[in-house]
């Protein structure tokens, strides 16, 4: 993989310098990917590893004793697989209400013609510099009821202002004949949204949806503070947060939860250290999937949001 | 909501508006934009709510709020929070972390993606280029939990990674509880932010880069220009408006050193050093039911944080940089 990049990369460029620079960055740039890497692959094989032989440690990157008992274990658990569920609802419910709405304003606030495009866009944009804080936040949906609800993972943050912002820059760049001619067709502001649009507005709403989506899954923040009394609205980040935090709490008290745990960990073919390298997985492994396939898209929405903001 | 009033008070009484000829364009404008009007209005309410409303929730910090009294029976202390705050040890000590991560991540974060940026830049060869960029956005798409469990994993006693290296290496002795040492804390968790952001922070200067003149290095070549000298006298110059907009957007937020990482990696061990402003708000307002003085802290937040915003901004403007606004 190193010679062929090399040579070609040489051929311009000649000089002992050049050449120096080129090892160097080749070898700087996948050592990074190693790091980058590297502590995630871990993980995936501590999950894959029969537990006790784990707590011998010497795992890296491939299981010693390969077993499916972790996950056996965490989708055998009624709360993790009931948080897993939520987690999928409120990414999907909520990735599609917030881009159809955000890109419902960002369409108004992209109409020259648009007696309010000015007002609704700053009454947006302001918001960006400044925010009530947690507690008048708490309070607020407190007094409206959305404690321990679904609702709260959704109505709160439907629409994100910089993606406002990304959906409006990509629809001022639909040539304005497209808008003119359909008007005189006969089609209204609602149908020009939804049958031109959308449809050609497909890029930036996958970048988009991608942002959302994103947000939506791996948020446990608002699970914490809005539904932490509701166990059945719980989410798979708030799940693994909970496990992670008792590790952390253990930590200080040095060895004494840590042994009880290993102790059992023979016994019950499980360990607090298997299951949360399992869980790890389980909440990230569905986004590192995705994300690859929509580089050249948020690539393009995040310089398209950075330039016209 | 003052555009509803004044369009009810028109249907009211028409009279009033006969003289507002302006307005009067501006209302049949409307009438014809009925479609956008309806469209943006129910985002334009739930802006209102959610976003205005918890405005006048600032007040709280200068009553002595009691949750189970009405807003109006709330009695007015004027500053007696914020002076409580300016007298309370904790309140310092956290505002020194505060500050202490936020400007270890603002310069670590900077210096690592611009670095970054020039190295991935000169990869000639596409695919390797491609998989170095795929790879380095990875940890920003997984969540703080997910990267709180793998570094304090990493960093660990028996397995951690970081212990085996530095063991078998030579550089320490026997493993060290690196969690466990709070002076530690903040350069924990500036390499760990790097960890995740370092890559995606990448995008925006490599695409400032794609904006350059190619020309420009081909008149480099001529000249005879080797690639550190290409770097330092093309593309490093080619980026300053960039960077100089990214640190004015950025002093913005000297007191948001981030929650999660503190809060998610924070252990009794290293808690004097880990917590920052926004825990010490989640811990007075949530853990101890103190609304107001959780709120004082908040306002003090975004005061403060105005304030770097805009001398930022009007020393651009000075020194004839670009600038924000």
């Amino acid at each position: 993989m190193l010679k062929k990049p090399l040579f070609k990369a040489t051929r311009h460029h000649s000089g002992v310098g050049d050449y120096l620079f080129d090892i160097f960055n080749y070898s700087f740039l996948t050592f990074l990917c190693v790091v980058m890497l590297y502590p995630f692959l871990n993980q995936l094989a501590v999950s894959l590893n029969e537990a006790s032989d784990s707590l011998k440690g010497g795992i890296y990157l491939w299981p010693r004793e390969f077993t499916w008992a972790n996950y056996k274990h965490v989708f055998g658990e009624a709360s993790i697989v009931n948080s897993f569920f939520i987690s999928v609802l409120r990414t999907i419910i909520g990735t599609l209400t917030s881009v159809l709405g955000t890109a419902m304003v960002a369409y108004t606030i992209s109409r020259k013609e648009f007696v309010l495009k000015k007002f609704v866009t700053i009454a947006f944009v302001l918001t960006m510099y400044f925010n009530g804080g947690l507690i008048p936040n708490y309070l607020l949906i407190r007094e409206l009821n959305l404690l321990d609800s679904f609702w709260v993972y959704i109505i709160p943050g439907i629409i994100g202002v910089f993606n406002l912002i990304v959906i409006r820059s990509f629809i001022e760049g639909i040539p304005d004949s497209l808008f003119e001619s359909a008007k005189i067709d006969g089609a209204g502001d609602f149908t020009i949204f939804l049958k031109i649009v959308l449809p050609l507005s497909l890029p930036v709403l996958a970048t988009v949806s991608l942002f959302v989506a994103v947000y939506q899954w791996n948020s446990w923040f608002d699970v914490f503070l809005y539904n932490s009394s509701s166990a059945n609205l719980s989410t798979l980040q708030y799940e693994l947060m909970k496990i992670l935090q008792n590790s952390n709490a253990s930590m200080s008290g040095k060895t004494a939860a840590d042994a009880f745990a290993n102790a059992n960990a023979s016994a019950n073919m499980v360990s607090p250290t298997s299951i949360r390298a399992t869980m790890t997985i389980v909440a990230s492994l569905p986004i590192i999937m995705v994300y690859p396939f929509l580089q050249k898209y948020f690539v393009k929405g995040l310089t398209l949001g950075g330039v016209k903001g | 909501m003052e555009i509803g009033t004044r369009a009810s008070e028109e249907a009211i009484n028409p009279s009033v508006s006969v003289s507002k000829k302006r307005n009067k364009t501006f209302f049949t404008k409307l009438k014809s934009q009925k479609v956008l009007l309806a469209m943006s209005l129910p985002f334009l309410i739930w802006l209102f709510i959610f976003k205005y409303i918890p405005l006048w929730g600032w007040s709280i910090a200068f009553q002595d709020f009691k949750p189970a009294r009405s807003i109006m029976d709330q009695e007015w202390i004027g500053m007696e929070h914020f002076k409580f705050l300016f007298t309370d040890e904790n309140f310092w000590r956290v505002l020194r972390n505060t500050i202490g991560m936020s400007s270890i991540n603002l310069v670590l974060g900077f210096v690592t993606a611009i670095g970054l940026a020039l190295l991935i830049n000169e990869i000639r060869h596409l695919r390797f280029k491609k998989s170095i960029q795929t790879i380095s956005y990875m940890p920003h798409f997984i969540s703080w939990v997910v990267a709180a469990s793998i570094v304090s994993y990493s960093l660990s006693l028996e397995n951690g990674i970081i212990n085996i290296v530095l063991v078998n290496l030579g550089i320490v002795d026997e493993p060290i509880l690196w969690l466990g040492k709070e002076k530690w804390f903040w350069v924990i968790n500036g390499l760990a932010e790097v960890w995740k952001n370092v890559g995606w922070n990448t995008i925006i200067y490599l695409a400032a880069i794609t904006m350059i003149d190619p020309e420009q290095y081909e008149a480099a070549d001529i000249d005879g220009a080797s690639r550190l000298q290409r770097i330092r006298h093309i593309t490093l110059p080619s980026l300053k408006p960039t960077i100089i907009i990214l640190i004015i957007m950025n002093l913005g937020y000297v007191l948001e050193s981030g929650f999660e990482a503190q809060y998610l990696l924070g252990n009794p061990m290293n808690l004097s050093y880990s917590e920052n402003l926004d825990i010490y708000v989640l811990k007075y307002g949530m853990a101890m039911g103190n609304f107001s003085i959780a709120t004082a802290a908040g306002i003090f937040k975004t005061v403060v944080s105005f304030i770097f915003l805009f001398s930022a901004n009007h020393i651009a403007k000075k020194f004839d940089q670009p600038r924000l606004f």
